[in-house]
């Protein structure tokens, strides 16, 4: 059958003999292809969308001229849309939070609706912002505060945390920013090696830790008082005004183990967060602030 | 079979005559061109005579010769990958990480960073949202402090000395692409990279001068060197600071 069929078409393009489709006129090695039209259906929805596509370029935008681009007639633009969707966006919240504006944060604390919404609010940003470094629960990591606790760098009022979140810790970019730096005492040459290691034993003294049997603690109590008490107190309790951590209780940002408090003496410490007054707007840091205070040890 | 009418060879038609196409490789390879620079034409050479591109702004200036390295590391380890720098103009994107990204903010990128993976979060603005030693922290070992993070560890920036030879070169470079690069700045490369990766440096009112807005400071940790981690933070955390959008309208620039 094959090769009856292959001597009768070896003349161009003729209509094959089993399908009754016409050939391309094209052989190679006497192998012919068949010319079959494409289906109606895909050339229905062919031409379709070039007709779309004309239609298309007339409602959008589309076409680059001299000057600028075919607006298209429904004035469409991303731009505008996005335009909108945040003014929508505004309006609902506006609707869902009124009052969250004006009031001051000790009315959002004491109205539970506020409350509420504020919560809702600050969970939301705090996970967009907050929890790269303050952790997923607030509970930070080594140099990031944990948020959940009492202790307070900076304060935990409702207040100080908003100043904290508006201008940031030693942001560059502030100028009202809260400054302060714990200085580098080994590096800069104002205490010796066994210097700092009779405060830092002196610092686990405090904190109520075991010492080490050989460490001079009378010695390290009296540079303790010359060189630390001017920011940590002379009891060691801290101050917020300067953000100098208390170090009478297990709460630590650097670690508490005689290497760690070593290094923070050598090298000293100075964390840094971003002021967030340029990035959100205020009542969002108003809800930041309730949530964060809310985490657990807000005073 | 004789009464069949259109055999190919009879017709001379325009459209018979892709023989000549299917048969001469270099013609149809002309012709593809020929074909494909039509859709270049309409939809890429607009952009450039196009006055409307590029929006206005206030603040944008060309990288430093610091934060040009650190985007040329960004550019070698492959940071784009997986981080876009472009946040597009959709309701979430905008909440998540601020105002959408205009043209103008990378023009002096050459080529732009915008990337088109978000395995990583979109980094267009994460100039000033973390600080210095997050980056550091982050950079040595993301799950330090992001337990699930999946990015790689890059601890060798710190160890790496930052290789400037070719800093003045690049930004010549660069400007031959239409960054506007000063002679005096290309001049002073080396004085403004070094001014700005190391605390106290003279030279600083000067970069300030030359590059607005640009901030100095030992951005790795070691004052004393200057590494391929000063420069990537550097960069880092100019990203997206310097339009000012107090200035910026957006409704004159709806297109």
């Amino acid at each position: 059958m094959t090769t009856q069929d292959h001597t009768h078409a070896s003349h161009g393009p003729e209509i094959d003999a089993h399908t009754g489709i016409a050939t391309t006129g094209h052989e190679w090695d006497g192998i012919r292809e068949l010319n079959t039209p494409l289906p109606r259906w895909w050339l229905g929805i062919f031409y379709a969308t070039i007709v779309w596509s004309i239609g298309y370029w007339v409602v959008y935008p589309a076409w680059p001229l001299i000057t600028g681009a075919t607006k298209g007639v429904i004035g469409y633009a991303s731009r505008i849309e996005i335009e909108k969707d945040m003014q929508d966006l505004k309006t609902l919240r506006a609707s869902q939070a009124a009052g969250l504006g004006e009031a001051s944060l000790e009315q959002i604390k004491a109205d539970p609706n506020l409350f509420r919404i504020a919560m809702a609010q600050g969970k939301a940003a705090f996970g967009d912002n907050c929890v790269a470094c303050h952790g997923v629960g607030g509970a930070g990591s080594k140099g990031f505060p944990n948020l959940n606790d009492d202790d307070w760098l900076w304060g935990g009022s409702l207040e100080s945390i908003q100043q904290t979140l508006q201008h940031g810790v030693r942001a560059t970019t502030d100028a009202d920013t809260r400054v302060s730096m714990m200085p580098a005492f080994g590096k800069d040459g104002t205490l010796k090696r066994d210097e700092i290691n009779a405060v830092a034993n002196h610092v686990r003294e405090l904190a109520g830790l075991p010492t080490e049997p050989k460490a001079d603690l009378a010695k390290g109590r009296k540079l303790f008082a010359d060189n630390c008490a001017a920011c940590h107190g002379e009891a060691g309790k801290g101050n917020q005004e300067l953000g100098a951590p208390n170090l009478t209780d297990a709460i630590t940002l650097y670690g508490m183990d005689v290497a760690s408090i070593t290094e923070t003496i050598t090298n000293g410490r100075g964390g840094v967060m971003p002021a967030w007054g340029p990035r959100l707007d205020p009542t969002t840091i108003k809800s930041l602030t309730v949530y964060v205070h809310s985490l657990g040890g807000g005073q | 079979m004789s009464t069949t009418a259109t055999s190919t060879g009879g017709r001379r038609s325009l459209w018979s005559k892709h023989k000549i196409f299917e048969t001469n490789s270099i013609i149809l390879i002309i012709g593809v061109l020929l074909v494909i620079s039509v859709g270049g034409l309409v939809e890429i050479a607009p952009l450039f005579y196009l006055k409307n591109t590029i929006e206005k702004v206030e603040g944008m200036r060309p990288y430093t010769p610091l934060e040009l390295a650190g985007r040329a590391i960004y550019v070698r380890e492959g940071c784009y990958n997986c981080h876009s720098q472009m946040i597009r103009p959709l309701r979430d994107e905008v909440e998540r990480y601020g105002h959408y990204s205009l043209a103008a903010e990378s023009m002096y990128d050459k080529p732009f960073q915008w990337g088109s993976k978000r395995i990583g979060p979109d980094i267009a603005r994460v100039g000033g949202k973390y600080s210095d030693e997050w980056h550091r922290l982050h950079m040595t070992d993301p799950r330090l402090i992001v337990p699930q993070s999946i990015m790689p560890g890059y601890p060798f920036l710190f160890r790496n000395e930052l290789d400037t030879r070719e800093i003045a070169a690049e930004m010549k470079a660069n400007r031959l692409g239409g960054v506007p690069y000063s002679d005096e700045m290309i001049t002073a490369a080396m004085v403004d990279l070094k001014a700005q990766a190391t605390p106290d440096h003279p030279g600083q009112d000067d970069l300030a001068k030359r590059y607005p807005k640009s901030q100095a400071r030992d951005y790795d940790g070691d004052p004393a060197r200057i590494t391929e981690a000063d420069a990537l933070i550097a960069y880092l955390q100019v990203l997206g600071t310097l339009v000012d959008f107090k200035l910026y309208d957006d409704k004159a620039n709806i297109r």
